[in-house]
């Protein structure tokens, strides 16, 4: 077990964290934030997608160690203080964008990770890029629908 | 996960001195392949030392005919960097198909091209484009790098530092993706250099390998309809429960085919 440093949702944090600790590990288990959900564990399903210094990771996929002195986003992070939804996930809530909502944190933030590198997406791009990201619920057609909308509403 | 020990050191010097002190530390990049592995207990090291504080093994450059990508450069910035799209549109293009974007945000190239796994990506664009492997020893090819399954020329206390790329005319390359696992079960890089064509097939065989014949006929003609098959003697191929030898076989010369078509699109 080492100390270490990281930011997490704005908020500086020095923790006990063991060495062989996930990040997905750190922030359930040690900071409460089960926003970030645990799905294979194995780097495939994407349920785990967090933000480390802007960019969309697989939490279950990154020690925590290697991302202490840096800053992580989860989903608990994105609501304003008051409580109002972030425009992405004000979109998944319009189009209907999820059924069992095991996935949708991670969808949100891959979603928004896509919109940092393509303002203006088209279909085929927001499918080919959520590919990391598995849902067993939609058929991802409303998803790809939020996601779209989300970037419209960026642009206005 | 079972535990271990975990090191960021701030320089080269004390990377490789780790590496000596403890023969069985491995070290660790973007850990898009090793963490899995270590999950599946595939690997089992008593230390981790993460290399992301070592400035000198990042960066893009171009220099005259040259272009160089840090070891510790991930698929994401190669996709991205105006650079790299200019100097290599297909390098580019086959780091934006890796894995899928969160994987190419942590992943890096010098991992991947020292884990060398048979169905990798980039070891067919290094051996496509004929790209030097820097060390921190010696500059090796990738044809002398890339020696068997998993297994590359790199000795224990020596790591990748950066590629080298040098420039073609055209190149270009497509895979034909599992499904589930997105990996290759066959990739096809083929390029048009100064000393001729090359092709370079991943995903088929242990290793990654060039097809002379496909070369001599590109020779001629750069163009798809070069690619004739049956035209290749291909040594023992992969068989797994995602494709038999033979699907392998016969994918290679199409993906050959639209490998070229989609060079010379370009």
């Amino acid at each position: 077990v080492v100390t270490l440093t990281i930011e997490v949702n704005g908020y500086t944090h020095q923790l006990e964290v063991a060495e062989h600790a996930l990040l997905s590990d750190l922030l359930r288990d040690v900071l409460g934030l089960t926003g970030t959900h645990r799905g294979c564990d194995t780097a495939q399903c994407g349920a785990c997608t967090v933000h480390l210094d802007g960019r969309a990771v697989k939490s279950c996929n990154v020690l925590a160690h290697q991302a202490a002195g840096r800053s992580v986003l989860t989903i608990e992070g994105l609501a304003s203080a008051t409580g109002g939804l972030h425009p992405m996930q004000q979109a998944f809530k319009d189009c209907h964008a999820l059924q069992c909502g095991f996935c949708t944190p991670g969808m949100v933030m891959s979603a928004l990770d896509i919109l940092r590198c393509h303002s203006q997406p088209t279909t085929e791009i927001v499918r080919a890029e959520l590919d990391g990201n598995f849902c067993r619920c939609t058929g991802y057609d409303s998803i790809v629908k939020a996601v779209l909308q989300a970037s419209r509403q960026a642009q206005q | 996960m079972r535990s271990l020990n975990y090191s960021r050191p701030g320089s080269l010097s004390e990377v490789l001195q780790c590496l000596r002190d403890d023969p069985q530390a491995k070290v660790l990049a973007g850990g898009q392949t090793l963490l899995p592995a270590l999950k599946l207990r595939l690997a089992a090291p008593s230390r981790l030392i993460d290399l992301q504080a070592i400035r000198e093994l990042r960066g893009i450059a171009v220099t005259g005919q040259r272009l160089t990508v840090g070891a510790l450069t991930s698929h994401a910035e190669v996709a991205s960097n105006d650079q790299v799209r200019g100097f290599a549109p297909a390098l580019a293009e086959l780091a934006g198909s890796i894995g899928d974007r969160m994987v190419r945000n942590m992943g890096t190239i010098g991992g991947s091209v020292a884990n060398n796994d048979p169905a990798a990506d980039y070891p067919a664009a290094l051996l496509g484009l004929n790209a030097t492997i820097v060390t921190t020893s010696r500059r090796i090819s990738a044809a002398e790098f890339f020696r068997d399954l998993y297994e590359t020329a790199l000795t224990g206390d020596e790591l990748v530092k950066a590629v080298e790329f040098q420039a073609v005319k055209r190149a270009g390359y497509v895979k034909f993706k599992h499904p589930a696992s997105r990996f290759a079960l066959v990739g096809v890089f083929v390029a048009e250099t100064e000393e001729g064509p090359r092709v370079a097939v991943t995903g088929a065989g242990s290793v990654v390998f060039r097809v002379p014949e496909y070369e001599h006929a590109l020779a001629k003609s750069f163009h798809p309809e070069m690619i004739r098959g049956g035209a290749a003697k291909f040594g023992q191929l992969n068989s797994d429960m995602h494709a038999s030898e033979e699907y392998r076989r016969s994918l290679i010369p199409e993906i050959t085919r639209r490998a070229l078509a989609h060079a010379l699109q370009v």
